[in-house]
């Protein structure tokens, strides 16, 4: 009778309606759409993705919508080789840090269709969306992103390509 | 010791829903509201930023690091944190201040409640091995410290529909009051049992909203040129967090509080008090050694808005605002934490 209680189980389980604030719910609406938007600092001009409603270098609130191109740059990546429990991805496959023509700042997304053994910083890409009928609000929309055939990006200018990119 | 002026304070209206705003579209609007009270542009114009929130409210993992994009922390900023209410990011912010490591502070709370389910998420605030399984909500709590002051004929629930009432009528000249009105004593006490013997009316709303403040030492506050109140004394204590180890018809706690700050060594105009439920306010006066000449929670108090995490910090606001308009000379504040008034702050406000 003087065994040590080791473990105990008391799960938690928690329900909340929870919504994602007026700057990202425009985000999303515009996204179940097919358009990556951004909103844009009126202090220092910043574009960000996904919007939070502020600029968070300035802090001042952020209502300018910009809508954005669904090309990007890759300003980092890494090469997942490891299986994740719960991802349904099978390794090796690609995770990126892409700046989308017209922000400022990076997002995260999968990178395929691709030599990982080429993949790079300053790399360009675009969107490979789910198709249409299957849009909902999130990023799931789309797919990942593949290689466009086009000159690199020096790093220096990573991340302030306009919304009509490498040409604009 | 270097004396401390709030210089600014703001908050948002309570309302029951705030709808999609995130903690950034909460904070920002009050933070701007401060800024502009004192003359300033952002976060950088103050030497150290502190917060306080509860993730656990909203159901947001790290929503206090996301709420950190409303201050504008390019290049970076002495920030800091409580998982509690705001009135103890004040108190954090008052230590820098008194140590000499910061001349100014931002301070700011914030809540939204509404996605959840308010009582029970506070549940998990109990302890995790024998109270926390049974989710113990935070009004059934109150309850049963209700039975007992009534059980010894502390408090009637006449004296505590008093309350309410008192809190609806005060609460109607407070514009940012969620729950306003002239309800008869009769029509209170005629008010189904909730959770027995808490009438509905005993419990405080469930609320949305944030709140911020600025503090300075007076050279500062001299410097900014802005009307200010001094905040010449804060306390807190702690008791402990099983409520079965305590007196819940006592606040030992406040009583302690106040007595180290010498609340009762001179009058006291107006008090705000931090009671989420009617009875606790009878109990909170006791201990604060109140008497009738102070007037007590003019704002409505909780009852009328309840923003988890910053309505701590609206108390000591309230208290500034109606001292810096001449309205009091000397006001106290109170914040509590925990189920039945286990922590609680007290702070004394008075005219420059």
């Amino acid at each position: 009778m003087s065994e040590d209680v080791a473990v105990m189980q008391a799960p938690v389980y928690l329900q909340y309606h929870f919504t994602a604030g007026r700057a990202p719910t425009r985000f999303l609406r515009r996204l179940k759409e097919g358009v990556l938007s951004g909103q844009r600092c009126p202090r220092c001009s910043q574009v960000y993705i996904p919007p939070r409603g502020s600029c968070p270098a300035c802090g001042v609130a952020t209502e300018e919508e910009v809508i954005l191109s669904d090309k990007g740059t890759v300003q980092s990546f890494t090469i997942v080789h490891i299986p994740i429990p719960g991802n349904p991805i099978d390794p090796p496959y690609v995770v990126a840090n892409i700046v989308p023509d017209g922000a400022n700042i990076s997002f995260i997304h999968l990178l395929s269709e691709c030599d990982n053994r080429e993949v790079r910083i300053g790399q360009r890409v675009e969107a490979v969306w789910r198709p249409r009928e299957e849009w909902t609000w999130a990023m799931e929309n789309i797919l990942y992103f593949r290689p466009l055939d086009e000159p690199d990006v020096a790093v220096e200018r990573i991340g302030t390509l306009p919304v009509t990119g490498l040409e604009g | 010791m270097r004396d401390i002026a709030i210089v600014a304070y703001s908050q948002s209206p309570c309302v029951a829903d705030a709808g999609a705003a995130n903690e950034v579209e909460l904070i920002m609007p009050q933070l701007q509201a401060v800024y502009a009270q004192v003359g300033i542009d952002n976060a950088q114009a103050v030497d150290f930023v502190c917060s306080g929130s509860c993730d656990y409210l909203q159901g947001a993992a790290f929503a206090f690091v996301a709420g950190v994009d409303a201050l504008g922390a390019v290049p970076p900023i002495k920030e800091s944190h409580v998982e509690m209410d705001a009135a103890w990011a004040l108190y954090e912010s008052v230590l820098k201040i008194r140590m000499g490591h910061a001349d100014s502070a931002l301070i700011y709370g914030f809540g939204k409640s509404s996605p959840g389910e308010l009582p029970t998420v506070l549940s998990q605030r109990l302890d995790p091995y024998y109270l926390a399984p049974l989710w113990l909500d935070t009004v059934s709590l109150a309850a049963l410290q209700a039975r007992l002051l009534l059980e010894q004929g502390r408090v009637s629930e006449r004296q505590m529909a008093e309350v309410v009432q008192r809190s609806r009528r005060n609460a109607r000249a407070n514009p940012l009051a969620q729950l306003a009105g002239d309800p008869s004593l009769d029509d209170l006490l005629a008010e189904e049992p909730f959770v027995a013997p808490l009438r509905r009316s005993d419990c405080a709303p469930v609320s949305d909203g944030a709140a911020a403040m600025i503090i300075a030492t007076v050279e500062q506050a001299r410097t900014w040129g802005v009307p200010y109140a001094r905040l010449t004394g804060i306390d807190h204590r702690m008791e402990n967090h099983n409520p079965c180890l305590r007196d819940l018809t006592r606040s030992t706690s406040t009583r302690q509080a106040a007595e180290a700050l010498g609340v009762s060594d001179a009058p006291v105009d107006v008090a705000e008090i931090y009671a989420p439920f009617s009875h606790q306010e009878i109990l909170l006066c006791e201990a604060l050694g109140l008497g009738q000449e102070t007037q007590v929670n003019p704002s409505g108090g909780v009852l009328a808005g309840n923003l988890m995490m910053a309505s701590g910090l609206a108390r000591v606001g309230e208290v500034f605002r109606r001292v810096v308009a001449g309205e009091a000379r000397r006001g106290v504040a109170h914040a509590t934490s925990g189920p039945c008034l286990q922590h609680n702050l007290v702070a004394i406000v008075e005219g420059a």
